[in-house]
């Protein structure tokens, strides 16, 4: 179906096109049936546009759609351009500098435009990522490649496990710092499973992504590379942790810890929040100012990383409503689920309903974790008889784990052990600081 | 000569082009306030402006200021825009058939490259809504080549040496451009197609009106010149000024070409050796340089070879060739202003010092230098963007564009961009335009000039010069609201108001655009409710032109036009007989009007005299 000469162009106007012998990039003149001339480069149709209308994109470089309905005519006058993007040249050595590993897993962190054909160019390579966002120059000695091309919905553990035994690689060969470059949706998953797999981190595992796509001149991709790459070429802590736009202004990059971040807004730059804890750090983008915020676990590089990237995908994370219908957790013991985490309401309640499947989850040795859908906050059990009933059914209450870590550990830990009662205390037992026993007054991280 | 011209017009549409927010401007102070960088998004050498590379390497901050009433988060670049605004496609359609444009089944968005910081997103979005239509002016037929639809850019409120702040309210107001093919061959034809597209335009009865809302960019080249870009005329009647005076600037500066040849100067002979000053300047008197050096700076100066008496050259009035080599220090530099030797001794620097300097810059009786202070990276570039314009010079006139000032003259604004840098906007989705939607909008379309004055004519009862001079104003449609809504204003009476008292106004340099839709209407309104007198409608207006935002009843109370109560009134007229008497009916009238003129019904004078001068004469 799809014709890279003629892309996104289907149905009957691909045939016109075809009879007329265009390609995408020529120059061609469409006459209407009324005698109005147009004349323009024969653009790529949008995706899920209708198969009704030609794109031309004029000389002055405005695109306009022509209904081939009103056409009478479509004629190739010239031969047009192919986009040119000419390479970037290559990087002086940083002799005195970090080195910093970039491992890029989707979306386009940096990218280059063809104004005369609108293509948009990923730049990918550390030389193309230099000259697209010059200040990484100054700040580390950059490498960097494609891992994976995935929009961040699609990713799995499988992906996870990929990403964490290349990152092990690049830490090995002795990079002081990791960047992985990834989409935003499902960041604070993959900063949570990479918190897992990678132990004893001699230095820091960064993951930063863009919430305006690095095509406009508004974009925070290279803000946040910028801001990300100091923060793992240089702060003094080693752990794993996602960067991004501490406010809507272009003005601090702040790196929160991997099993305690959350996307909370759908668009805005600030977008991650760091949920009861204290981010990381911080880096000015103005006076270049980095600044170690958690040093709970100091960089060095002569600590040995345990590696543990497996993960075990039959867990599932169930949400509680009014109304919640049980049959999901039965749907979930069918499906062959070695571990459910519940999300809750409140401290931590389901309703009365789902109590005879919940139960028979336990029975069939398949742990059941509480977790609270208030996202800031502790589950308690203790306090009403609804979570007394629970506990008394055998579920596990996960402290103050928001859901999306107690679902990426659970993963985790059934690839670490087959019992039951094992995945209870491995679960329980904080790694990356997925569980703090305080929880601390942070004004400013609550809305 | 050919000019051709863009004429901008904002929409009055309910909602802004890619967001609900109104169309309105702020005048509370900022609520919201945020920093951003823009960056090329394009590492291609070639492809990028050289403007924009510049700005961005110059680490000029944007400043955002705005509040929640006239911006949410899509100005604010920090979500996506919400489709294209259909009200804003209508109009826009309506006013491409109305110039008899061929309008696109398919409505791309587009996004131009604009990194000065106007645009939070760092493009302009933009579209093509018609081509190839056209305008006859008397008897003339004007190619319009294109009618598009873009979004207005963010209002510059504050600009200093290394930031710029702009308030997000007029970001997003729909921007209908049209466009006339570069036809035009005199500056008179200018102004006159400028105002009839203002015509058509207003005819749709859906564009703002006022200080503002109205911009008309031109482009100008004449035979041997260049093509420049003059932007922001905004008032029509200064479009023929701007184009005499930019023909005018063209020739000199083709004069000062053929005069620089004729003295063989070379480029190679300019080039910019810059020299520190600051030994022999470092005592001088000029308050400037003092300010100068005690941040730290430095005086630097550049020979210009072969320039001598050039650059107190007269352009235009008010605009000598030093002029413009300041606009470019100004503009690469960021520096507040340049000396130069023809202007020299002047300004705290006197004549010995002039002589050192041109003695340190090795010049020739021919040549001429430029100075300026500042921190010496920002006085490095500013006198390189000297060296670099003087070198323009040999060639003739520069491209650029150029900003019009309220005089008709114009002033350096950056160079002239490359090729337009545009690109899809993805995250709009095409609008198709049905035929049955162009349908729809055809058999609606406004009535036209001569349409309107007959029927303004035929329903008020006007007479025809009158209806003739609202259809040209800016008033026809809020005439017909007060009238349609008044029960003893008369329509000529209006009308006058609205045309020839307004006229007489802004001949008296008063502000008649800042008047609002809503002061207007106002004003009619008080002498509808007896609050005032008719013949005091004038005087309201000039006082409320001067004082936007207040209301007419505040005007009534500063200019005492309020009308006088009955008691009031019978208590002059008391006054006035008893001190006049005996005394003629007439000239009691007369006496009583001069002191009561405009704050009391005649009527009602008449009835009370004739009362108490009757009381009058018995009492005696
Ligand atoms: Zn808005």
């Amino acid at each position: 179906m799809s014709h890279p000469e003629l892309e996104g162009y289907h149905g009957e106007i691909l045939e016109h096109l075809r009879k007329a012998r265009a390609r995408i990039g020529n120059l061609i003149r469409v006459t209407s049936k009324t005698g109005d001339v147009h004349e323009g480069y024969l653009f790529p149709r949008y995706q899920y546009g209708d198969q009704h209308h030609v794109v031309l994109k004029l000389r002055n470089g405005y695109n306009v759609g022509i209904h081939l309905g009103r056409t009478e005519k479509i004629e190739v006058i010239g031969e047009g351009e192919k986009p040119k993007f000419t390479k970037a040249p290559p990087l002086p050595k940083q002799f005195r500098l970090p080195r910093v590993s970039i491992i890029s897993t989707g979306g386009t962190i940096a990218s280059r435009v063809d104004y005369r054909t609108g293509a948009v160019e990923p730049a990918l390579s550390a030389e193309e990522l230099a000259s697209v966002v010059p200040e990484l120059e100054s700040i580390a000695e950059i490498d960097a490649h494609i891992l994976y091309s995935e929009y961040s919905e699609n990713l799995t553990p499988e992906h996870w496990t990929g990403m964490a035994e290349e990152a092990a690689r690049k830490i090995s060969r002795g990079a002081d710092g990791i960047i992985i470059t990834h989409g935003t949706d499902t960041m604070h998953y993959t900063a949570a499973a990479l918190s897992f797999a990678l132990q004893h981190l001699p230095v820091p595992v960064i993951l930063v992504g863009a919430q305006r796509s690095s095509d406009r001149p508004s974009s925070d991709a290279a803000t946040n590379l910028t801001g990300g790459t100091a923060i793992a070429a240089a702060a003094d802590m080693a752990a794993v942790g996602v960067a991004m736009h501490e406010e809507i202004s272009d003005h601090h990059i702040i790196a929160h810890k991997g099993t305690r971040v959350r996307k909370c807004h759908s668009s805005r730059r600030d977008t991650f929040k760091s949920i009861e804890t204290r981010p990381l750090a911080r880096y000015d983008l103005t006076t270049h100012r980095l600044e170690t915020m958690d040093s709970g676990t100091k960089r060095d590089k002569k600590r040995q990383l345990t590696l543990k990237p497996s993960f075990d995908p039959s867990a599932y994370l169930l949400k509680s409503y009014p109304g919640f219908d049980h049959r999901s957790i039965d749907s979930a013991i069918q499906q062959g689920a070695r571990g459910i985490v519940l999300e809750g309401t409140g401290l931590g309640h389901v309703p009365r309903t789902s109590y005879d499947s919940i139960s028979h989850a336990v029975r069939k040795d398949i742990p059941v974790f509480m977790t609270s859908q208030t996202i800031w906050g502790r589950v308690d059990m203790n306090v009403y008889s609804t979570g007394r009933d629970l506990l008394n059914l055998g579920v596990a209450p996960l402290e103050d784990m928001i859901p999306e870590t107690a679902l990426v550990k659970l993963m985790w830990t059934l690839a670490q052990t087959k019992s039951p009662d094992e995945i209870r205390r491995l679960m329980l037992e904080p790694v990356a600081g997925e569980i703090i026993p305080r929880t601390p007054y942070l004004m400013e991280e609550v809305h | 000569m050919k000019v051709g011209l863009e004429v901008h017009r904002q929409l009055d549409t309910a909602h802004k082009l890619f967001c609900d927010c109104p169309t309105i401007l702020t005048t509370a102070p900022p609520t919201i306030r945020f920093q951003r960088r823009l960056r090329p998004t394009q590492s291609e050498l070639g492809q990028i402006d050289p403007a924009v590379l510049f700005e961005f390497h110059r680490g000029r901050t944007v400043i955002y200021e705005a509040d929640n009433d006239t911006s949410c988060l899509v100005e604010m670049d920090e979500e996506p825009p919400h489709p294209l605004n259909p009200e804003a496609v209508d109009v826009s359609l309506m006013i491409s058939l109305l110039f008899k444009a061929v309008t696109m089944d398919e409505v791309h968005i587009m996004r131009k490259v604009v990194i000065d910081g106007s645009n939070t997103t760092g493009f302009q979005r933009t579209s093509i809504i018609a081509l190839n239509g056209h305008l006859d002016v008397e008897g003339k037929r004007i190619p319009i080549q294109q009618v598009s639809l873009e979004e207005d850019a963010g209002r510059k409120v504050a600009e200093a040496k290394n930031s710029v702040t702009f308030q997000l309210d007029r970001l997003g107001v729909p921007l209908i451009e049209i466009t006339t093919g570069p036809v035009i061959q005199n500056p008179e034809d200018a102004s006159k197609i400028a105002l009839a597209i203002g015509r058509v335009l207003r005819a749709t009865r859906k564009v703002k009106r006022g200080l503002g809302t109205i911009r008309q960019d031109l482009n100008i080249s004449i035979a041997k010149g260049s093509l420049i870009e003059i932007k922001g005329v905004q008032e029509l009647e200064l479009v023929s000024k701007v184009v005499e005076l930019e023909v005018k600037r063209q020739l000199t500066l083709l004069e000062i070409r053929d005069e620089l040849h004729k003295r063989g100067v070379h480029a190679q002979d300019l080039e910019d050796h810059i020299i520190d000053l600051t030994e022999i300047l470092k005592s001088s008197k000029s308050k400037i340089i003092q300010s100068a050096l005690q941040k730290g700076g430095k005086v630097l100066g550049v020979r210009l070879t072969g320039f001598n008496n050039l650059l107190g050259r007269e352009l235009i009035p008010n605009v000598r060739f030093g002029t413009e080599m300041s606009k470019r220090a100004g503009f690469w530099g960021k520096v507040g202003g340049i000396f130069h030797s023809d202007e020299l001794p002047a300004y705290g620097i006197e004549k010995p010092e002039k002589e050192q300097v041109a003695l340190r810059l090795e010049c020739s009786q021919n040549d001429a230098f430029v100075i300026v202070c500042d921190d010496e990276k920002s006085g490095r570039d500013a006198l390189q963007a000297v060296s670099d314009r003087a070198r323009e010079a040999l060639v003739g006139v520069p491209e650029e564009t150029r900003t019009a000032n309220p005089d008709g003259t114009t002033s350096y604004m950056r160079p002239r961009p490359g090729a337009a840098r545009m690109y899809p906007e993805t995250d709009v989705p095409p609008v198709k335009v049905t035929p049955h939607r162009l349908e729809k909008i055809r058999s609606n379309l406004p009535k036209m000039q001569e349409e309107l004055t007959k029927e303004l004519t035929a329903r008020y009862g006007i007479g025809q010069k009158l209806a003739e001079q609202l259809v040209n104003s800016e008033y026809s449609s809020i005439f017909e609201e007060i009238v349609t809504s008044s029960k003893i204003t008369a329509p000529t009476y209006v009308a006058t108001i609205l045309t020839e008292s307004l006229k007489s106004l802004e001949r008296e340099k008063v502000p008649v655009a800042n008047l609002s839709e809503k002061q207007l209407k106002a004003a009619f309104d008080l002498v509808e409710k007896g609050k005032t007198a008719k013949e005091s409608v004038p005087e309201i207006l000039k006082w409320l032109a001067q004082h936007p935002e207040a209301d007419p009843q505040s005007a009534v109370q500063d200019l005492k036009l309020g009308m006088l109560s009955r008691t009031e009134l019978e208590e002059i007229i008391r006054k006035l007989v008893s001190e006049n008497w005996p005394a003629s009916m007439g000239k009691l009238t007369n006496l009583v009007m001069g002191e009561v003129r405009g704050r009391a019904d005649p009527k009602l004078v008449i009835e009370l005299l004739m009362h108490h001068a009757l009381a009058g004469s018995q009492n005696k």
